[in-house]
């Protein structure tokens, strides 16, 4: 068989940077748009701010679980 | 001890012959036992420094809450004026925030785990424990579990057992065409991916942290080579080094911001899932 290209090193490196292109998209959209309705509506940066971090809690739990995979399962 | 690196086990440095970079992995969390004690001729009990640090950590969090309110008074001093701003901080910040009036009965539930937590993540910085306690998966898992027991129960006490297994299942209010497909997503997602996700959260922050911190002291240590000047390459090693040595301390800063943020995340998380589970979704 012929090998047209080969990978040396841990693919859980390139595992996690795959993993993170999602979870970062969905962070800044997070932030992005608390920023943005924080700025609209100042009086409301407490209940804004508790769902921002809710929000960026539930996507950055994907982005770790990707971090942690390689170590977990072996490189 | 296999794969723990002191700063004095990398002997050859940065411009010596065939010297790679002895970049810290996952061994920098496995620790020697201390002691171990035999329990029942069976189960061994291994008291590894992690688990010395989190008794520190569950010693401390007693021992300062009781001092400061052992003998509470009205007009609070000293220590009880300190220790009152973080309770208030968790009942107005997190309790109430979320549930309400109704949050105040789990004040003191997530009072002891936020700063429970935020000892555990502390301790990473601290000078000679230096060691995040919370990086060791089982005492996140502990904790998720708690929370899931605790969410559960009163789950089940105040909704019933039928009814809240029910209410997650069929959320009501929505189309029948679409419970076949949201029934195993809420299921999976309220018993095993919240607890689940909860531990890794915590576990892999602290994880990470750590290893970050370490990786780039062990390189301000490596690219140091005053013993084998080598001109232009030690050069540009003693240049890395300073900013390896600045960007730890950098880090280090932006660590204690991150472990302050995931001990509030975990009991927001956690004054999430009670208040679910104390009313129905409607």
């Amino acid at each position: 068989m012929m090998i047209l290209a080969e990978i040396t090193g841990s693919l859980g490196s390139i595992g996690y940077g795959l993993a993170a292109i999602g979870p970062g998209v969905g962070i800044g959209i997070i932030f992005g748009n608390g920023v943005q309705a924080i700025a609209r509506q100042p009086e409301a940066y407490g209940v804004i701010r508790q769902n921002m971090i809710l929000g960026f809690a539930l996507a950055e739990a994907l982005a770790l679980i990707g971090f942690v995979a390689p170590f977990v399962f072996g490189a | 001890m296999a794969n723990f690196i002191t700063l004095s086990e990398v002997t050859c440095k940065f411009g010596d012959n065939e010297c790679p970079f002895p970049a810290p992995g996952a061994g920098i969390f496995e620790w020697q036992p201390l002691a171990s004690f035999n329990l029942f001729g069976f189960t061994s009990i291994e008291v590894t420094k992690p688990v010395i640090l989190a008794m520190l950590c569950t010693v401390i969090v007693s021992v300062v809450f009781i001092a400061a309110f052992a003998k509470p008074k009205l007009v609070p001093t000293g220590l009880q004026n300190v220790v009152e701003v973080g309770y208030l901080f968790v009942r107005d910040n997190i309790a109430r925030e979320i549930m309400g009036k109704d949050g105040d009965r789990f004040v003191p539930l997530l009072t002891s785990l936020f700063f429970f937590v935020w000892s555990m993540n502390v301790m990473a910085i601290i000078p000679g424990a230096q060691f995040p306690v919370s990086s060791r998966f089982a005492f996140p898992v502990v904790l998720a579990l708690i929370v899931w027991v605790v969410y559960m129960f009163l789950g089940m006490k105040n909704q019933g057992v039928v009814g809240y297994f029910k209410n997650i299942a069929f959320p009501p209010g929505m189309p029948i065409g679409i419970y076949p497909l949201l029934t195993p997503i809420e299921l999976l997602s309220t018993l095993i991916i919240r607890p689940v996700t909860l531990a890794i959260r915590l576990f892999a922050n602290m994880f990470a942290g750590h290893l970050l911190i370490t990786v780039f002291t062990v390189s301000a240590w490596y690219l140091l080579n005053l013993t084998n000047f080598v001109g232009f390459v030690s050069v540009i090693g003693y240049l890395g080094s300073v900013v390896s040595f600045i960007v730890t301390i950098v880090l280090t800063g932006f660590e204690m911001f991150i472990q302050a943020l995931q001990a509030f995340i975990f009991t927001l998380l956690t004054a999430v899932f009670i208040s679910s589970s104390l009313h129905a979704e409607h």
